[in-house]
């Protein structure tokens, strides 16, 4: 089936199948591959996307079922070359390893300062709580929350 | 895939593709999906149904659509009717999952781990199921037949849940290794109902579908230990049968605690 939606800010269109997952339509049907494909059940958040402006993962989500809606990537993030302040803060905390982990980090860091721009560290381990860091990277993405709220 | 845009068209679908699995949120769906562990005929996505996302009160009763999220019961009003299934709610995997689950999906899913279940059965609480037929309630625990088997007939759907808040102390508690993303190793709600004279407790993960226990208050020495009889667990991936007893005993003491101070 042909589905239509907003990714990003474009109208696109992809050609889906019934069963297939949100993260595999933006990955190989639309070619951003910012979204990482991981553990494929909800445990890791390496695909977490804003549907509608809400964190989900990709991975869970039928691409069929955002038909019509909007979605935001990664890719979305920087206003052109000039990195998302979350994005910039990730690179001057060193708060990168693998990097694998980091677009999903760096989504869901942009949406709770969305939600909580002065978020104590109970809230960001909250609202991390869904994105695992396997380089064990914690301390150094604290510091990057940190650093992203401090420089709104 | 089948996407209908309102209720009545929804349970016309389900009529006409008895097989179709429906999907809300899909935290569930989706997992078997990627892992080839399903191949449904169709797909029933329940996303673009408006009657199934709102909740409402009405004479006393709590009526929750079956699109209701863990994220809507956790930060909006329902919190404060329904405390521990706020609890549960705000234990269900990560931000991204809340978002997306929904109470119709636990119970579509039915597992014996369902953070929502134990909140809503100490509650009382009713399922909506409804057809071309027509509409019928039932208690949940009718409804909870077995591991991920319910009372559904093929043609129906799950439309609400309805609870008449007890407005009674009450909590929910759940083992597992970390704070987040965790399927419950064992879980219990428990509440202290004085007007009615009753503690009330059930518990998942330790039996092939939430166990339920009332007692009247005046047991409480003996209520902790009258959980752990009560369930029937099993040994695996994780815990042993002995430690989710030993756990829902220790639980069961510490919310009595709470739910009678």
């Amino acid at each position: 089936m042909r589905i239509s939606l907003r990714v990003n800010g474009e109208e696109r269109e992809a050609d889906v199948w019934g069963g297939e997952s949100l993260l595999f339509a933006l990955r190989e049907g639309l070619g951003l591959p910012g979204s990482k494909n991981a553990c494929e059940q909800g445990e890791c958040g390496s695909c977490s996307v804003l549907l509608d402006g809400e964190l989900v993962c990709a991975c869970l989500v039928l691409a069929a079922q955002a038909d019509g809606h909007e979605v935001t990537t990664v890719e979305g993030m920087a206003d052109g070359e000039e990195l998302h302040p979350v994005q910039e803060a990730y690179v001057q905390a060193g708060a990168v390893q693998c990097g694998f982990c980091t677009p999903g980090l760096v989504v869901a860091t942009a949406d709770l300062l969305a939600r909580i721009p002065d978020p104590s560290d109970d809230e960001i381990r909250e609202a991390l709580s869904g994105n695992v860091c396997r380089c064990t990277g914690y301390a150094k993405i604290f510091d990057a929350v940190r650093l992203a709220a401090a420089a709104r | 895939m089948l996407t209908p845009r309102s209720l009545d068209e929804a349970l016309a679908l389900k009529a006409e593709h008895p097989g179709a699995l429906p999907v809300e949120g899909g935290t569930d769906v989706l997992v078997e999906l990627n892992f080839d562990r399903r191949r449904p005929d169709a797909i029933l996505n329940l996303n673009e149904v408006p009657e199934l996302k709102v909740w409402a009160r009405e004479e006393g009763i709590l009526r929750l659509g079956a699109g209701v999220t863990y994220t809507e019961i956790l930060h909006g009003p329902v919190a404060a009717l329904q405390p521990a299934l706020a609890e549960a709610s705000r234990t269900v995997g990560s931000p991204q999952i809340r978002n997306r689950g929904t109470l119709g999906g636990n119970l579509g899913t039915a597992s014996p781990a369902g953070d929502a279940l134990p909140p809503l059965l100490v509650e009382g609480a009713e399922v909506e199921l409804a057809s071309v037929r027509g509409v019928r309630t039932m208690p949940l625990r009718e409804f909870l037949v077995g591991p991920k088997r319910n009372a559904l007939e093929p043609d129906e759907l799950i439309s609400a849940v309805l609870v008449r808040p007890s407005g009674a102390p009450q909590t929910f508690m759940k083992v597992g290794p970390r704070n987040a993303m965790v399927i419950a190793v064992v879980s219990l709600a428990l509440s202290a109902d004085r007007e009615r004279g009753e503690l009330r407790a059930s518990f998942g993960s330790a039996g092939p579908v939430p166990g339920f226990v009332t007692a009247p208050i005046a047991e409480r020495e003996s209520f902790a230990e009258q959980v752990a009889e009560a369930a029937t667990p099993i040994d695996d991936v994780r815990g042993t049968a002995a430690y989710r007893r030993h756990a829902l005993r220790v639980l069961a003491g510490r919310a009595l605690e709470r739910c009678l101070a």
